[in-house]
């Protein structure tokens, strides 16, 4: 059998795309049930040069991955729910200055400590807005371990083409499940490096200047650029700046280069949608069930489908749209209260056929949920 | 092949898990097919049992966690007390003489083998237990090949091991298998 | 180079208050960065929120304004991914000792070569006023109208306990001590720290009834002494300058490169 085959968790599906995808600093702080990341990685990275730190807490380990970043590395934090919440004031600050960096949250049950151990969604709106002001994100989610592979090298790629931190949000069935991965080769899947700019030494670099793409090209720290980041609205040089005009301008600009690549940035998966009757829409651990019971379901002839979707923000308001068009009846699968089910109800014309099949109590939704939620919309009682 | 659940429980440092995940990994990377192996944590505090899920199988496994198991093995009483209820009708129950007496009338294919008692006499070694069970189970199951399970031991365990443990496989193939079915 | 040749001119001019302590430290910092002939592509300037983490917007290095309190984590980071960075991060003493004391005893445990600069005036300055909790009992502030009744810390104490291998303390009347202190700071190879205490003449002089910036600054000549003065043991309540830790110690950075090692051969 080939060597590129593991048998591995989640997490390690993780660690093994991030070196993939050419991670070479880290910083983190142990918490479940994340923590199998940063003890992989506190042996991987040495052993490939690269460097790994653990922090005093979360919000030093966020801290330090961006000013890692800006030295010109690829930089990766990981956590869980109570961390992601420590780590809010620096990922606003990450967006503001627009520095490259991957956060991932394998998501456990809250509010507060909630429930260590124990599998949840809950973090879909912590990751939206969790940091204050008016802002665009991209979190990107996936149900097994290649996809969590492909989303980690998407993350890395997202966050070098955007400069922006992109979230991973993973949970902890997915995270501690062992299951089958494949390592692709080297080559195989296409990385995204930094854009360093062309501007030579001695002539104007403005950091914050984007080109005619709508990329701006970085400059590492260290280099022959000197210039200011700073988390106050800045101009184009990255100096504080309380002009009205440069202000409006900064915030469009955080939100536009994500909110107008949504379809762009879509990332999801279909199954049995095209004559579905009920759609299912699902994501990360409970697009397993959702899966599991499309799949026998529809061996009985039933006109089931699932949507997986695994760019949860920004929103792919118009994929949900086109493929829950025809549907009589939209169930939502997720661990949580319906956090993404408000976001599909908004992207349909007719929210009152949107359903949802979930479970908060910490147990991994089955598909005997699933399916006593399927009884009651198709009118079979329960 | 039909799709093979299995739940292995027991009490913490008898490992169950580890031998879980040695079996879901010998079908994954030698055999060529798709396992998932899950654990339960906290829950499985209750009561001081362990537990971890297997599923086996030559399709796409979702579903990662085992409802009602073909297969239970359980080497404590606590164990066997907490799970043998949730067994499949018809499958097969397999425990520990020296740990579990079995008591309840469930409907499964029940098979008790010293095998703690095989492992302190022929080896003296209790870290081995797990994998003289994994060696009842493989024989039981056919799920995979013993030179499966030894090609994932021997990355796992430093060389001056590897004997100790064949031959605790060994042990556990040698009394499952005149109790196939 | 001149030392103007350290500033940005076009930030100019600064939003410090007239009489205001952060500028003398500011030309007691680029007094140390120009003797030590440090290229300005070398430096790495990472401050948090206050008065004194303006200042590194006016100097022309590679500059990162960042967040209250976080400033060394930020900075830890950037060292450590690129080791070969003069790394200086000047701090208020709110954000230091308050919202960043966290940070600020992990930093020294670590033994990072990192400088830090406490500027120390005894008060949150840009929110107007308000007690630090390097402000001492009986000090008028926003937020102690009745007096305050939060005892200090002291920096060179903390440090010291946490592990920083350099410490030192000197005041903005003692400028070229401190310029001194700070290039002895950059120079050595672990976490440094240099408290100097800076007057706030228009939130804590006013209220506190220690008149103008000069008669602040006339108050540092008397109530401070040399490290080892024989006033200090006669007078307890005066405050010591000087070198007060200077040891070498395994530095964060040069021991993880032995880990690379380490782990590279397997």
């Amino acid at each position: 059998m080939s060597t590129q085959v593991k048998f591995v968790q989640g997490n390690e599906a993780c660690v093994e795309a991030a070196l993939y995808a050419g991670l070479d600093f880290f910083a983190g702080y142990p918490i479940t049930p994340s923590t199998e990341i940063a003890e992989l990685l506190s042996r991987r990275l040495p052993m490939a040069g690269g460097k790994f730190i653990q922090m005093e807490d979360e919000l030093a380990s966020i801290c330090a991955i961006i000013g890692a970043s800006l030295t010109g590395h690829k930089v990766m934090t990981a956590t869980s729910g109570p961390g992601f919440s420590l780590m809010q004031e620096a990922l606003g600050y990450a967006i503001m200055a627009e520095i490259p960096c991957v956060i991932v949250d394998v998501q456990r049950g809250g509010p507060s400590t909630g429930i260590p151990t124990h599998g949840s969604q809950g973090d879909i709106m912590q990751a939206r807005w969790g940091t204050h002001g008016d802002h665009a994100i991209i979190a990107l989610t996936a149900s097994n371990h290649q996809d969590v592979f492909a989303m980690t090298i998407e993350a890395f790629n997202m966050a070098e083409t955007y400069r922006t931190p992109v979230i991973l949000l993973f949970d902890e069935i997915v995270g501690h499940m062992r299951e089958k991965l494949v390592l692709p080769e080297p080559g195989e899947m296409p990385l995204v490096e930094r854009l360093r700019t062309s501007v030579q030494g001695g002539v104007n670099y403005h950091p914050y200047l984007p080109r005619e793409d709508g990329r701006l090209p970085m400059s590492d720290f260290g280099g022959v650029h000197r210039y200011n980041v700073t988390g106050l609205y800045h101009d184009m040089w990255g100096f504080p700046s309380a002009d009205p005009g440069v202000a409006h301008g900064l915030i469009r600009h955080l939100v536009d280069k994500i909110e107008n690549r949504t379809n762009q940035l879509a990332r999801y998966k279909e199954y049995f949608l095209e004559d579905a009757e009920i759609v299912m829409v699902s994501y990360g651990s409970a697009a397993r069930s959702a899966l599991h019971v499309v799949k026998n379901r529809r061996n009985r002839g039933e006109r089931l489908g699932l949507l997986e979707l695994q760019t949860l923000w920004p929103f792919p308001r118009d994929i949900v749209r086109e493929k829950c068009a025809q549907a009589e009846a939209v169930l939502v699968v997720e661990l949580n209260m319906g956090q993404v089910m408000q976001e599909v109800k908004k992207a349909l014309d007719h929210p009152e056929k949107v359903f949802l099949a979930n479970r908060i109590d910490g147990v991994f939704i089955t598909p005997t949920d699933i399916r006593k939620i399927l009884r009651l919309i198709q009118g079979k009682g329960v | 092949m039909e799709r093979m659940r299995m739940v292995f429980t027991g009490s913490g440092g008898q490992g169950v898990i580890t031998a879980a995940i040695i079996l879901a990994e010998a079908a994954v990377i030698h055999e060529g097919l798709n396992a998932t192996q899950s654990q339960a944590y906290g829950a499985a505090a209750r009561g001081g049992s362990t537990r971890s899920d297997i599923i086996i199988s030559d399709e796409e496994i979702n579903f990662p966690k085992v409802i009602q198991p073909n297969m239970l093995v359980c080497l404590t009483q606590e164990s066997y007390n907490s799970f043998a209820p949730i067994i499949r009708p018809g499958g097969l129950l397999l425990t520990d003489s020296r740990f579990v007496k079995q008591e309840r009338k469930v409907d499964a294919w029940q098979v008790e083998l010293p095998m703690y008692k095989a492992v302190m006499d022929e080896i003296g070694k209790p870290i081995v237990f797990n994998i003289c069970m994994l060696g009842a189970v493989v024989a039981l199951t056919e799920l995979v090949q013993p030179d499966s399970i030894m090609a994932v031991l021997k990355k796992r365990i430093p060389s001056g091991f590897v004997e100790m443990n064949q031959k605790a496989l060994d042990l556990g193939i040698t009394m499952g298998a005149p109790h196939k079915r | 180079m001149a030392l103007k040749d350290y500033l940005r001119q076009r930030f100019f001019p600064h939003m410090w208050c007239p009489g205001c302590g952060h500028g003398t430290v500011l030309n007691s910092l680029l007094r140390a960065v120009e003797q030590l002939g440090l290229s300005k592509n070398e430096i790495v300037m990472a401050s948090g929120i206050g008065c004194s983490s303006r200042i590194s917007g006016y100097v022309d290095f590679h500059t990162l304004h960042t967040l209250h309190g976080r400033a060394l984590a930020f900075a830890t980071g950037v060292k450590l991914s690129q080791p070969e960075l003069n790394v200086i991060v000047p701090m208020g003493d709110g954000d230091a000792l308050a919202i960043g004391g966290n940070h600020f005893i992990h930093a020294c445990r670590r033994n990072i070569d990192i400088t830090a600069i406490v500027m120390n005036n005894r008060i949150y300055g840009m929110t107007g006023g308000q007690f630090s909790p390097m402000s001492g009992v009986g000090i008028n502030a926003t937020t102690a109208p009745f007096q305050n009744i939060d005892r200090d810390f002291d920096v060179v104490k903390m440090a010291t306990a946490a592990g920083a291998t350099f410490v030192a303390r000197s005041t903005t009347y003692h400028a070229q001590q401190a310029a001194d202190l700070i290039k002895q700071a950059i120079l050595h190879e672990g976490f440094s720290v240099v408290e100097i205490l800076s007057q706030c003449p228009t939130h804590f002089g006013r209220k506190n009834k220690q008149g103008a910036a000069a008669d602040m600054m006339e108050r540092y000549k008397d109530i401070t002494v040399p490290v080892g003065s024989k006033k200090k043991a006669e007078n307890p309540d005066l405050i010591e300058r000087g070198i007060f830790v200077q040891e070498e110690a395994p530095e964060y950075c040069r021991e993880y490169d032995k880990i690379i090692a380490k782990a590279m051969k397997g």
